[in-house]
């Protein structure tokens, strides 16, 4: 047998491999078996109802949303704290982490008393017509509430060890600011943005107690389809809870992936810029 | 699903406590709103068994959750050895699985129901809306407040109450009060899941003109900072919401508790403990300790579940089930 280079490969291995099985794919086997419950007719009857329809669009459509404005937002809030030197300015870093420690409940219920027609920024916005609490665009809020932090911790480690000299350089060269941030820059940070983006995402997708609290839960309006499965539990109906949690989890997948492979192209596309 | 390690954690400690034939250890799974009533009944009913089994200890640990959240943690292995919940259709899913025998309800007097409450509304201060009874609550402009009944046990009353209420005016029958309810939800902004978080939306956000809700938790609220918002309307007519108890008899029987499970439960109906229950807001089933909490607890007509709907497992089917009528007339159609 061909001796490995890394010491210990069949020990680290057999370990991830059973870590793995217990903490995933075993609860996910859990799930299908669960879910199996229901059929193929059940499921079909389950994904034509325009009710799950309407709260899968929601939770998809919603993180999607914030997972883009948390990139846009992150990048610019990553920028300023590598970038610049200004007071308060590790005060502000370690508040970019609150969203993690947070019981999303917590958080749920703080911004519905600030957005609320009775809260500080509610009692303004609600008489212009903007309604936040009790909308999708406070669904919205929740989800880039809690994937904020993704974006600007997944950023900063790139941003500083990003090389001043390449910028001078361009700039040398004859470059303006934004030839220089959208040909030097931006490449270079794509693929961790993307990464960012997916945390961001997947965050936002599955997110459900920050959520409820300032949603309002119409069913086809405000309704988010993790709350759709906690109402088939409470119906003892574990098939298709399971069933809607598997479907959650696939469509999850096929985002993640599409964004894994959008990372790999833009990073081959990054190199000539490195 | 984050309660899991939470349920372990207890189950360990449950049956890890000493194993001691004196030393007994009960544990009652019970929904959200009976925290203060059941640390009040618990001390009573802890001295109560001391001063009269001489020697012996009784400890009593609590679990509190959505209603419909504590059946399935118990259907799923929490060991309760009793269970106290907020209506009979979360039990029954419970003795569906074997775990006590079906026809428990009959076992206690009452409908297993130690203690009632009733489904009254929660208006801002001096009632500017003029709020009087069910049908004020369809009128244009008018913002209702009610959990939703699909998530919260104690919004299914909610939704009885006011079909009840329908069915009863005249000429009432399932289609007006279809008609009824539908246009009802329609002045429904927000549906909480929790019966806890509707009243939260209702009386900390400022949200809608009326809060439907139990009559204890209205009470209480009442009597909480802030609580002078509010006035108490009852309508004339109200559902008897009845939140039942029960021992759970394949693990009493395995822990070896049955025996002061069943006084305990007992002990629910006994004055001491109708008067604790008063106190806290519920209505006691004595006539004489009514008769003494008759300021607390006004005068209302009432229909019961059985009266009108038959059982939970009716009601359930019929309004609540996938696809049933709250989900053909609830907000959002």
């Amino acid at each position: 047998m061909r001796r490995r280079v890394l010491p210990g490969f069949g020990l680290s291995l057999g370990y991830t491999l059973t870590w793995l099985c217990l903490v995933v794919l075993l609860p996910l086997a859990a799930l299908a078996w669960k879910a199996s419950g229901i059929g193929f007719e059940g499921v079909a009857r389950l994904f034509t109802s325009p009710r799950t329809l309407s709260a899968l669009k929601l939770s998809f459509g919603g993180a999607l949303l914030a997972a883009m404005a948390n990139v846009v937002i992150g990048l610019v809030v990553t920028w300023a704290l590598v970038r610049y030197r200004f007071p308060g300015r590790r005060l502000l870093d370690a508040l970019i982490d609150l969203p993690f420690a947070l019981p999303t409940a917590v958080a749920g219920i703080a911004l519905t008393a600030i957005y609320a027609p009775n809260g500080w920024l509610g009692q303004w916005l609600v008489p212009l017509g903007i309604k936040v609490a009790y909308t999708p665009l406070g669904v919205l809020l929740a989800m880039v509430f809690v994937g904020f932090p993704f974006v600007v911790r997944t950023l900063q480690p790139v941003l500083q060890s990003l090389e001043r000299d390449v910028e001078e350089a361009a700039e040398s060269l004859g470059a303006t600011g934004a030839q220089t941030f959208l040909r030097v820059i931006l490449p270079t940070l794509v693929p961790t943005l993307l990464t960012g983006f997916a945390l961001s995402l997947a965050r936002g997708v599955g997110e459900y107690g920050s959520v409820i609290f300032i949603a309002g839960n119409i069913p086809n309006r405000s309704e988010i389809a993790p709350l759709l499965i906690v109402q088939r539990l409470e119906e003892f109906d574990y098939a298709t809870a399971s069933a809607l949690g598997i479907v959650m989890l696939a469509f999850s997948l096929l985002l993640l992936v599409l964004v894994a492979t959008l990372q790999r192209w833009t990073r081959r596309w990054a190199e000539p810029a490195t | 699903m984050k309660l899991r390690p939470a349920l372990f954690a207890l189950a360990a400690t449950v049956i890890t406590a000493p194993a001691l034939a004196k030393d007994v250890t009960l544990l009652n799974v019970s929904y959200d709103p009976t925290r203060e009533l059941y640390k009040a009944l618990n001390t009573a009913f802890v001295a109560d068994w001391k001063a009269s089994h001489a020697g012996d200890s009784v400890t009593i640990r609590m679990s509190h959750g959505g209603s419909g959240k504590q059946a399935r943690a118990v259907v799923d292995g929490l060991p309760a050895d009793v269970v106290t919940l907020a209506l009979a259709y979360d039990i029954d899913a419970v003795a569906d699985r074997g775990l006590l025998a079906k026809d428990w309800q009959a076992r206690l007097p009452d409908n297993a129901s130690p203690y009632t409450s009733t489904i009254v509304f929660l208006v801002r201060k001096g009632n500017p809306k003029g709020i009087r009874d069910w049908g004020d609550l369809v009128k244009p402009g008018i913002q209702v407040v009610t959990p939703n009944p699909k998530t919260s046990g104690g919004a299914r009353w909610n939704f009885l109450a006011a079909w009840g209420y329908a069915l009863k005016q005249p000429g009432g029958n399932d289609d007006t009060a279809k008609a009824f309810v539908k246009a009802l939800f329609q002045h429904v902004p927000v549906l909480d899941t929790g019966a806890r978080g509707a009243t939260n939306t209702f009386a900390q956000r400022g949200m809608g003109d009326v809060l439907v809700a139990w009559e204890n938790e209205a009470l209480l609220a009442k009597r909480e900072p802030g609580g002078d918002q509010f006035d108490i309307v009852v309508p004339s007519i109200t559902i008897v919401a009845e939140p039942p108890v029960a021992v759970v008899d394949k693990n009493a029987a395995a822990h070896g508790t049955t025996e002061v499970a069943e006084a305990y439960l007992k002990f629910l109906y006994t004055p001491q403990a109708q008067e604790i229950e008063a106190r806290n807001f519920y209505r006691p089933r004595s006539p004489e300790v009514a008769a003494k909490y008759a300021s607390q607890f006004p005068q209302v007509k009432t229909f019961t579940l059985a009266e009108v709907f038959g059982d939970w497992r009716k009601a359930q089917a019929k309004f609540f089930a996938d696809g049933a009528l709250f989900d053909q007339v609830g907000p959002g159609n």
